[in-house]
């Protein structure tokens, strides 16, 4: 009977695991399947059945170079994540293992700078990138992405740093291990979880910012969001067009997201469970 | 070594060398129909232009205003060649951020501009600051069949009483007809474009020759009161969140029996492979009221040089080709005549090869020649344009009002309330920005 009721409720949660998890991923997969619609198909209302045609791809590749702005998302993504990790372990571990009176304060003042509207310093950043030459530049966007990504970083790290018991740091300092030594060959590999899944979030995170990359850049450093950007018309139908934009787009951080679905995971949940 | 190999050592050095001074033109464009074709046919003229390169930036409107704003304000010299609107030109020109567009060539032939799109690009000093790529206004595009059934004759110049009239026989919701569809989403460049330009016809303004707000004024009441009820009696549901291409959407699927709005739609409703009505659609000028003003407005996408770039002698021989005679006669040859950029030429309305392909042209070209931006309303104003003012507050004034005015549409708020606070705000604004002493 208990063996019986066991059943029904995990048939229950899974049914409702599905559901919940097809409502999330409903408006990516409405996105794919109007990719596939013609334009006239596609404003006709909803319709989860499309005729199947690939014109709308063709119009995209014909109108746009999709490998040149790929190629900048993955530079972009994995260079400001790279350069993010190398200022935040350091930091998260000074954080973690040698806090001040002031650390929390300082862990909440880079939290705030998350809150402030991104378009209220345009202007000021626009100015500065325009002063050093960075506008429309690789190097700059990656340094801007780092910037925003950064406080967010830090804290994920610093909460799986402050799961590692101080005491093996310890004793790998009397054994001799160097600060440099402590960080690379003793917290860095227990950490590996947490890393790994910051380093995963933060790819996602700069692969989908739209805000910077499209005003900071024109052509040559111009990422997948800059791409999806240009195919809004404001006189025509564009939406069949648009989709397959936006899937050829999500499609790179889509399959990644799905192989390291499991790393993900465990490093969300990092310390969650003892 | 013989001489044939050194000439040709000697060609090749010389043809890299041209490769390596290539100047490199970026320009940013928006993404519509017209645009798009022209990035299609740029080999023609980097063909005759080896030295120059061509690198586009395509850009949703509102992000790409955005954008072109903050780099020819800060002098970024991000862009060559902008795609501005006829707003933009004449407070850009004003301020000094546009080259005057002086080295068109001898063969541009800029006195084939449509005089009423080329009084817009027109600064103070007389020059030319921006060259028009494609001009339209606005008029009426209606269903004949519906017409017929309600036993109507759209005339050609129709008043608004006949329009409401059939708007209100036309309409059958079982049958999922509206009667009318009008832009109702808010912004300045969709439901205030259509209302100004509406309110011109009702003899109503934005602001008298004191710069005081007109809100206050009957004119506007009557136009708003108008434009309400008549969409609540046949307009479609949630019309207060439709614009160009809701509404062009709407009427593709025969779900209109009119449709106000800008003449480029023309090529897209009678176009069979996107319309279910393409062979059903009828044209006429924007209604009046009989107090002399159409509500037709009058717009044009240009391209423009900002004063940041270096390149300007490269970009202008762009700017000649992009909007000269030539390209015209390439899109026809390549493309169809149909597909041919309007309303920026008195030679393309005269073609009878364009006339016979394009059944709205003449109605294109009417519409536009009857606005007149430097007097767009019935009395007089102390400002340029006929569906926005052309003064830099307007954008944030323009939106703001027809936040209220779609709330009034949607009967979130009522019309005199709607009205009343358009008029404080925009005498809070007009003060504060200076206008008002």
């Amino acid at each position: 009977m208990a063996r019986a009721v066991s059943t029904r409720r995990t048939v229950v949660f899974t049914i409702a695991a599905w559901i919940v998890a097809l409502i999330i991923f409903f408006p990516i997969l409405y996105t794919i399947i109007t990719s596939f619609k013609s334009e006239t198909e596609a404003i006709k209302g909803f319709n989860i059945i499309p005729s199947g045609t690939i014109e709308s791809y063709q119009a995209v590749q014909a109108q746009s170079n999709y490998f040149k702005f790929f190629l900048n998302s993955v530079v972009l993504s994995l260079g400001s994540t790279l350069l993010a990790l190398l200022i935040a372990v350091p930091a998260a571990w000074s954080m973690a293992f040698s806090p001040t009176a002031k650390t929390k304060d300082i862990l909440m003042w880079m939290l705030s700078t998350k809150m402030m509207p991104a378009v209220a310093v345009l202007v000021p950043i626009y100015l500065i990138f325009r002063d050093t030459g960075l506008l429309d530049s690789r190097i700059g966007l990656t340094v801007m992405l780092t910037m925003i990504n950064l406080p967010i970083v830090i804290w994920m790290l610093y909460t799986y740093f402050r799961e590692i018991p101080g005491e093996i740091l310890e004793a790998a300092r009397m054994d001799g291990a160097s600060l440099w030594g402590e960080i690379v060959y003793v917290l860095t590999p227990m950490a590996v979880p947490g890393i790994a899944s910051t380093m995963l979030l933060n790819i996602i995170l700069a692969w989908n910012e739209a805000f910077w990359t499209i005003r900071l850049t024109t052509t040559n450093a111009a990422p997948l969001t800059a791409f999806i950007a240009s195919f809004s018309s404001p006189q025509g139908l564009f939406w069949a067009k648009l989709s397959a934009a936006s899937t050829l787009a999500i499609a790179p951080i889509l399959i990644m997201g799905w192989f390291s679905q499991k790393q993900l995971v465990r490093g969300l949940t990092f310390g969650a469970v003892k | 070594m013989n001489l044939r190999t050194l000439l040709l050592g000697v060609s090749s050095a010389a043809l890299l060398c041209g490769f390596a001074h290539a100047e490199t033109l970026t320009i940013a464009t928006v993404n519509n129909g017209d645009m798009v074709r022209m990035q299609g046919l740029t080999e023609d003229f980097t063909t005759k232009n080896p030295d120059i390169q061509l690198e586009w930036v395509t850009l949703e409107e509102n992000v790409l205003r955005e954008r072109v704003t903050t780099d020819v304000a800060t002098k970024g010299g991000q862009y060559d060649i902008m795609t501005i609107g006829t707003y933009e030109v004449p407070i850009w020109a004003k301020q000094g951020w546009l080259v005057p567009l002086d080295n068109l060539g001898a063969d541009y032939d800029v006195d084939d501009l449509l005089p009423a799109i080329r009084s817009g690009l027109t600064g103070e000093d007389g020059k030319l600051y921006a060259a028009p790529f494609y001009g339209e206004s606005s008029m009426v595009m209606y269903r004949k069949d519906l017409m017929e059934k309600a036993g109507l004759t759209m005339p050609d110049a129709p008043t608004w009483e006949f329009i409401a009239d059939a708007a209100r026989k036309m309409t059958d919701r079982n049958a999922g007809i509206n009667g009318i569809c009008l832009r109702g989403k808010a912004g300045w460049g969709e439901n205030m474009a259509f209302l100004t330009a509406t309110a011109n016809a009702f003899g109503a303004r934005w602001f008298d020759e004191k710069w005081t707000p007109q809100f206050d004024q009957p004119e506007w009441k009557n136009t708003l009161d108008f434009y309400v009820k008549l969409m609540n009696d046949a307009g479609p549901q949630g019309a207060s969140s439709n614009g160009f291409n809701e509404n062009l959407a709407l009427f593709q699927q025969g779900n209109c029996g009119m449709w106000i709005d800008a003449t480029v739609a023309a090529s897209f409703v009678s176009n069979p492979k996107e319309s279910t009505v393409a062979d059903k659609v009828g044209y006429a000028l924007a209604p009046d009221t009989g107090l002399g003003k159409r509500g037709n407005w009058l717009w044009a996408w240009n391209l423009a040089i900002p004063a940041g770039s270096q390149k300007t002698a490269s970009a202008e021989k762009f700017i000649a080709w992009a909007t000269g005679k030539d390209y015209t006669k390439l899109v026809a040859e390549k493309e169809g005549w149909a597909n041919v950029p309007p309303g920026t030429r008195s030679s393309l309305y005269a073609n009878e090869e364009y006339q016979k392909a394009a059944p709205f042209a003449k109605m294109t070209l009417d519409s536009i020649n009857a606005a007149d931006p430097k007097n767009p309303a019935v009395k007089p104003v102390p400002y340029v344009g006929v569906q926005f003012v052309a003064i830099p507050e307007f954008q944030g004034l323009g939106t703001t009002v027809g936040q209220l005015f779609s709330a009034a549409l949607a009967g979130q708020m009522s019309v005199d309330d709607a009205l009343a606070q358009a008029q404080s705000v925009t005498t809070r604004e007009m003060t504060r920005a200076g206008y008002i002493k």
